[in-house]
């Protein structure tokens, strides 16, 4: 019996439904479509929650594509992202893992935080990030091309500090990049406002927070508020908290444990509410 | 008594009576003229006291003299003596300078009366400082000063505030005032000569005091549309503003009002001959100092920015030939300067993005002659060295030669640098035991999350003996049965302990700057370090570095990687102490050798700093030492070695990022922190 005849399980793949609340900040939706269009694999940088994954999202939704997102972390194996066999009763079957089912469906893959995974892992993805854009299955001996409307895209961090999480030139060198960082002022207050349901004025207060915060980055601050924080902070608002409240939980207390900074931190929760 | 007020000529004489021995040959004269505006019977009053206080010292008596006439103004007759015991009782027990002191504080002798606590300014300046910092994206200094007021570059702020009753308010009043300070830098207070504007009345004092009020009543209000909650503060902490002021109030406050608005209605109640209040609680105004110092920057920034565009349109030039189209514009939407070579976005380095935005918040906009380019030529402003500085010379032979960066001629200076290797002279060993002991609770704690990052196990799969059966690998292998070919035996998962392979070299500045405090708090950091280490098992060691010129870069073996910690290594750490200066491309150079040669995967090197690359005379200084220092660190990269800088320069922020790259610096407001910080920066950076 051959690997290939064994049952084969692949999950079957869900397109994004409605339109998620994208505001595009320069040219990266044109990118990325040109991107899509010639094959090329594509990686975002940028620092924590400035809107990285939601801006996937929304590409998958206008290019029509499924999107198969998987988190990365350092217990991420080979296995776990293309497949492995199971016992069904008493037969051994073929589960696709995420990555697999992408590469069928001619889905987008997003590998989000690559640093997270082991440097083992990721090197299953290289031939799928260059010209041979097939998947080697070894287990099953199988190779498999992707199709055209198969993308794969990766994000990174490249803020992290941690010395074990760099990503290999080897794999860096594979990919378009795209550089994110938080929008521009009035550009985040509309995000803010939106997605976190307060009013534009709210919103404003709570962008200028997460500038001010930005100001103390490298000085007692690995990172400034993120773009989400300040919607988790619009949030609270509008579930009735009281502005300044709300800031000091979702801001303040999220960025760090140090007590002074948390200090300085409050002081410039006041400074604007 | 007479109801008769005595005259000068009278007074004189009496002063002269008990005064006469006075060691700082002061004018009696003066003295004289000031009392007689006072009634009969205070003059009587402050003529008794003094003559009290002269029995003890007549440099006393003559100052509780001289300040009388204003001190009667604010206090009762029995506060002023209670004032004038107090200053007594200090010469008593602590001597001259002292009791001066304490009697020139008169707000500090108010608030005791009163029961108030003040706040000091050494105790809430590091709190002021980062808060000042998120405030504004170009770096304010803080230090103490005699009235609270800006050079645009350092806010100065009283030594102590006892204006309220608690502690808490008299800080809140701290960040008022920086606030106010912040303000004027930022929403353009020194954008015009203030200075020229004011010599236009004799009365100069006076306009200064009018324009101190009409700035103030601007500031607060551009403060509130920005800041709401600050706008508030400096509401509640300020008198209600004068009645004079009221009809100009609209207009100061409409959004968009700058200063020229000020001076306007300082003319208008110039012209009224109005006469001002004394300032309460308001930001003062030092136009002269300030708009030099704003001159200077703008002058340099503008250097920087022509630069630094020289430079980027000299690198065009020499990718192709021929000519380039040039452009460089504001992006007033992102406040960013934008410049384009060819119609291709280029990113301009991160001193001139600074420049840019200096310049922005400066003069509103980026001046044309800025955004000239000036020629192809190094970007950085210029710090040519001085010829002949003296060059220290040593007998013996270098250990070693290194190569230095020289960024003016785009080239190395080969061996240029000579090192010398010795081991630190061990101390007693009293430092770090004290230090253990002191801090064993701590260490205790350290330990233990070092222990939990050691303790992260991993499982290895198909194994061919182990604790537990490989699901995987067993399901495949009875499938490779099934179908015929040969089953793997590799059937086990056995737990292994996690393999860090990390090496790191920890690089102490032990420059001359660091002797005291810093000192302290880096050998404090290294006994921390050392022990939580132990407990982490990553190969470590360190070594310190300082020097006198390019001819004597001293290295210090603090601890090599083969070195265990033991008592040895304790009374280096503990021998630790400040030399020379601080030139530290070579430094970076000869250790990224030795950590280089180390075979673990990954390689950490630390820096501990308290400041920049500086030494000896002025070549290494600035510039030099910065592009120096940043090469050496892409040459250490170019080896896999990653580099962090640890710094306790609060002024860092400005080259850091440059030198060291967006995320490989961390600096501690406080050197106090940096032995409770170290070893959780390490364990997040192998983290």
């Amino acid at each position: 019996m051959n690997h290939r005849q064994l049952r084969t399980i692949t999950p079957e793949l869900e397109r994004v439904g409605a339109e998620p609340h994208y505001q595009p900040v320069g040219d990266e939706v044109a990118l990325f479509e040109a991107a899509a269009q010639k094959r090329l694999p594509v990686l975002l940088k940028g620092p924590t929650g400035c809107g990285k994954t939601r801006f996937v999202e929304y590409m998958a939704w206008k290019l029509g594509r499924p999107l198969v997102t998987v988190a990365c972390h350092d217990d991420l194996t080979t296995a776990d992202l293309v497949g492995r066999y199971l016992i069904v009763g008493d037969e051994t079957v073929w589960l696709d893992g995420p990555l697999t089912a992408a590469v069928r469906a001619g889905a987008i893959c997003y590998l989000d935080e690559i640093v997270e995974a082991r440097k083992d892992t990721t090197v299953v993805i290289h031939p799928l990030a260059d010209s041979r854009r097939a998947l080697a299955v070894d287990k099953r001996g199988e190779l498999i091309p992707a199709p055209p409307e198969f993308m794969l895209v990766i994000s990174y961090n490249p803020g992290y500090q941690s010395v074990l999480k760099e990503i290999k030139p080897s794999t860096r060198q594979r990919f378009v990049a795209l550089e994110f960082d938080y929008p521009a002022a009035e550009l985040e207050a509309r995000i803010v406002a939106v997605e976190g349901g307060v009013d534009e004025e709210t919103a404003k207060k709570l962008v200028k927070l997460g500038q001010l915060t930005r100001n103390l980055k490298g000085a007692g601050l690995d990172e400034g508020a993120s773009t989400r924080l300040l919607v988790h902070a619009a949030q609270l608002i509008d579930a009735g908290m009281a502005a300044a409240v709300a800031a000091r939980a979702a801001v303040a207390r999220a960025l760090t444990d140090d007590p002074d900074m948390t200090q300085t931190l409050d002081d410039l929760v006041r400074a604007v509410f | 008594m007479s109801a008769r007020k005595l005259f000068t000529h009278e007074l004189e004489e009496l002063l002269d009576a008990f005064l006469f021995a006075s060691p700082s040959h002061r004018s009696i004269e003066r003295l004289a003229a000031m009392l007689e505006a006072l009634p009969r019977r205070q003059q009587e009053f402050v003529l008794r006291v003094a003559r009290g206080a002269a029995k003890t010292n007549t440099e006393l008596a003559y100052l509780i003299a001289t300040l009388a006439p204003g001190m009667l103004e604010r206090f009762s007759e029995k506060d002023f003596e209670a004032w004038v015991i107090q200053g007594l009782d200090v010469f008593d027990k602590q001597g001259l300078r002292p009791a001066i002191e304490t009697l020139r504080d008169v707000d500090a002798f108010l608030a005791a009366r009163e029961g108030r606590l003040p706040a000091k300014f050494a105790e809430v300046e590091p709190r002021l400082s980062r808060f000042v910092l998120g405030l504004s994206g170009r770096p304010l200094a803080l230090k103490a000063g005699s009235h609270p007021w800006t050079d645009t570059e350092t806010i100065y702020l009283p030594e102590r505030i006892s204006r309220f009753a608690n502690a808490e308010d008299n800080r809140r009043a701290y960040q008022g005032l920086a606030v106010q300070l912040w303000a004027q830098t930022r929403y353009g207070t020194f954008d015009v000569d203030l200075e020229a504007a004011l010599s236009r009345w004799p009365e100069r004092e006076q306009a200064l005091t009018w324009l101190e009020h009409l700035e103030a009543v601007r500031l607060e209000a551009c403060v509130a549309r920005d800041l709401p909650g600050l706008g508030a503060l400096l509401a509640e902490l300020r008198e209600p503003w004068p009645q004079m002021l009221h009809p100009a109030l609209a207009e100061l406050q409409a959004q968009g009002a700058d200063v020229r608005v000020s001076l306007d209605w300082l003319a208008r109640l110039m012209a009224a001959g109005a006469v001002p209040p004394a300032p309460t609680f308001i930001a003062r105004l030092e136009p002269g100092i300030a708009w030099r110092v704003r001159n200077e920057r703008i002058a340099r920034d503008t250097e920087t920015l022509r630069k630094a565009l020289g430079a980027l349109k000299g690198a065009a030039g020499k990718r192709e030939a021929g000519g380039h189209e040039f452009t460089a514009a504001m992006n007033t939407a992102t406040g960013e300067l934008e410049v384009h070579i060819d119609g291709q976005a280029v990113q301009l380095p991160e001193a001139a993005r600074a420049a840019a935005a200096s310049l922005l918040q400066d003069l509103g906009q980026v001046p044309p002659e800025a955004l000239a380019p000036a020629g192809d030529a190094p970007w950085t402003p210029d710090d040519r060295p001085k010829e002949g500085a003296p060059e220290m010379v040593n007998s013996r032979e270098p250990d070693h030669r290194y190569d230095e960066w020289d960024f003016h001629r785009n080239a190395y200076r080969r061996g240029w640098c000579h090192v010398y290797v010795t081991d630190v002279k061990p101390g007693d060993g009293a430092f770090v035991r004290a230090t253990r002991q002191r801090y064993a609770h701590f260490i205790a704690q350290l330990k233990r999350r070092f222990e939990a990052l050691r303790g992260e196990d991993r499982m290895l799969g198909r194994q061919s003996e182990g604790e537990e059966i490989d699901l995987d690998a067993l399901i495949e292998a009875v499938n490779d049965r099934k179908s015929g070919a040969e089953p793997s035996p590799r059937l086990f998962c056995r737990r292994v302990r996690n393999e860090r392979s990390l090496a790191a070299l920890f690089m102490i500045d032990m420059s001359g700057s660091t002797k005291g405090w810093v000192n302290d708090a880096e050998r404090e950091a290294l006994v921390m370090l050392c022990e939580a280490l132990e407990k982490l098992g990553d190969a470590y060691a360190i070594y310190g570095f300082s020097g006198w010129t390019r001819t004597r870069c001293d290295i210090y073996c603090i601890k090599n990687f083969a070195d265990p910690y033991d008592d040895t290594v304790r009374a280096r750490i503990d021998g630790i102490e400040a030399k020379d200066y601080t030139r530290m491309g070579v430094a970076i150079r000869h250790l990224t050798c030795l950590l280089a040669a180390q075979p673990a995967r990954h390689k950490l090197l630390v820096t501990l700093s308290d400041g920049r690359p500086d030494d000896f005379g002025d070549e290494y200084r600035g510039t030099y030492g910065i592009e120096d220092t940043r090469r050496a660190l892409q040459e250490a990269r170019e080896q896999g070695i990653r580099s962090y800088c640890i710094t306790i320069d609060r002024q860092g922020a400005d080259y850091l990022k440059h030198m060291m790259g967006p995320a490989a610096y961390t600096v501690l407001d406080d050197v106090k922190k940096l032995p409770l910080k170290i070893a959780d920066i390490y364990r997040k950076l192998t983290n």
